[in-house]
């Protein structure tokens, strides 16, 4: 215990850490006031929005799958290389060399899925708790876009074993954008600004006609770099607005 | 050491400097002020909140990794664009959509109704004009839009379970008990309304729809205004046209309800 008070008494130590141990509402409030990340919550709160029940921690809970989907990932792009030469071999040499490696790519796969599921419920409890009401609007918007990045990400995550399923799940999926109104070539009216084949939102996405080398590597970077960043961004817009919109919804 | 129930930045002594709105954000005591409960204490964020939270946490990490230890994520043989799968299935969250396929052309299906959906549910709390039913969970104050999100939520998961598990090769309906070696007979041929009646139906059922409520229910019109009475309707008439005409398809075998050079309905 000496050693201990003695450690905690050197200008290292109190360096980093600004408060006490002893259980007093000063060190209870400065425990989540001088820590980056607990200072998303306020210092204090309603007993009643703290319940389990009430939220089912569904929110935080997907908060916490991206999390776990950005560590998995990223040490799964130690292993990965997106070119149709190498992208499945990848995923076998994951199966059959790298230890733990089926594991990684377990969690990161099902974690992706629960990541998709939580997000839609999340959505169903703030909507029938009315909390997407005044002051709240823009948030629920936030949260919206939030959802359409979730399902982007697993979307363009399911490109990138290369295996059958992958390829004919992004060929189902982005024969839609062919189908696009103006903008796809299999769409109506896409003859008013000229598109064709070779420039409709479709090749946008693969760019190519068909799914290929090309549509592997956007997705990837999608994937890996601008859809994290983007959710990243509005993350932290939907956690700072729930702070400043007055906290989680309570009666009136 | 027992809750402080109301908590004062001033208690905090060292750190007093601190203006109070610095700690809980002006925005938030203003939206408090009005809805305080009388039985709803204050806590500390720390360790009460933070503790269940990283109990979640803990539970959800237990359930994902035994379920990764338990079940392999799925790999088929390599991509191979010579050898088609069938039936290709979408990730589950978009088999919804595919399924619609069964029944709408892909600009509907694929592109019109996810957009519908994306900005119908962006712009949900500006045509809930109802203040009643905030911060709990409320049904009865709101008798219109729960049923409506209900009904839409339950339509999206509903067509996903029917395209995952109950379509086999060549997107035909197959019972799980079903043999997917055993071909399915060719559907019934397939009929158009002729374009007179098509457009009169469409005209009519968005017609009437809109108009109708606003005459019955002439407070709902006057509260929401045109703007919002008009977007909201509409939207909650194209989530009905999608289940209309899959009732059409299945019970009359239609295919079109309107056809026009540029486009099919």
């Amino acid at each position: 215990m000496r050693l201990f008070s003695r450690i905690t008494h050197t200008q290292l130590w109190k360096s980093i850490f600004r408060h006490g141990f002893e259980d007093t509402p000063r060190n209870r409030a400065l425990a989540v006031l001088t820590n980056s990340l607990l200072h998303l919550h306020p210092v204090a709160l309603p007993e009643s929005a703290s319940r389990v029940r009430f939220t089912f921690c569904l929110g935080g809970l997907t908060f916490f799958m991206f999390l776990v989907e950005t560590v998995t990932g990223i040490l799964l792009m130690f292993y990965y290389r997106p070119v149709p030469e190498y992208a499945y071999l990848d995923m076998k040499l994951l199966e059959h060399t790298v230890i733990f490696g089926m594991f990684l790519r377990n969690i990161h796969r099902w974690a992706g899925h629960a990541m998709v599921i939580l997000v839609m419920l999340h959505m169903l409890r703030v909507f029938l708790t009315g909390s997407y009401k005044p002051p709240r609007e823009f948030n629920w918007v936030i949260g919206v876009l939030l959802l359409v990045a979730t399902l982007l990400l697993s979307f363009t995550g399911y490109l990138l074993p290369w295996d059958q399923i992958a390829l004919w799940a992004i060929t189902v999926g982005t024969k839609m954008a062919g189908a696009t109104p103006f903008l796809g070539a299999d769409g109506p009216f896409h003859d008013l600004f000229n598109i064709h084949p070779n420039n409709d939102l479709r090749f946008l996405l693969l760019g190519d006609n068909e799914v290929g080398g090309n549509a592997l590597l956007r997705f990837y970077v999608l994937h890996c770099v601008l859809l994290p960043v983007i959710g990243g961004v509005l993350m932290f817009v939907h956690f700072w607005r729930v702070r400043k919109d007055g906290g989680i919804s309570r009666p009136l | 050491m027992p809750e402080e129930p109301a908590f004062h930045a001033a208690r905090l002594g060292g750190v007093a400097p601190l203006p109070k709105k610095h700690i809980r954000g002006r925005g938030h005591r203003a939206a408090m002020s009005k809805r305080e409960g009388p039985t709803d204490q204050e806590i500390f964020s720390f360790p009460d909140l933070v503790f269940k939270e990283l109990l979640a946490a803990l539970c959800a990490l237990a359930v994902l990794v035994l379920w990764s230890v338990l079940v392999d994520a799925p790999l088929k043989g390599i991509a191979d664009p010579n050898w088609t799968e069938n039936p290709a299935k979408a990730p589950w969250y978009f088999v919804g959509l595919q399924e619609l396929l069964v029944y709408f052309d892909p600009w509907i299906a694929g592109v019109m109704v996810p957009l519908f959906i994306i900005v119908g549910l962006a712009a949900l709390p500006y045509l809930d004009t109802n203040p009643q039913g905030k911060g709990y969970y409320s049904i009865r104050p709101r008798k219109l839009v729960v049923p409506m999100f209900l009904f839409g939520y339950v339509l999206w998961f509903g067509l996903i379970v029917v395209g995952q598990f109950l379509r086999g090769p060549n997107w035909q309906f197959y019972w799980p008990w079903e043999d997917w070696s055993i071909p399915k007979s060719a559907e019934r041929a397939l009929v158009n309304l002729p374009v007179h009646w098509g457009a009169l139906a469409v005209l009519a059922y968005f017609g009437l729809g809109l108009l109708l409520p606003a005459i019955i229910w002439r407070k709902m019109w006057r509260s929401m205004g045109a703007i919002r009475y008009v977007a909201a309707w509409s939207l909650a008439l194209f989530m009905w046209a999608v289940v209309i005409k899959i009732a059409l398809r299945l019970a009359f075998h239609v295919k079109y309800i309107l056809v026009t050079p540029y486009f099919n309905i």
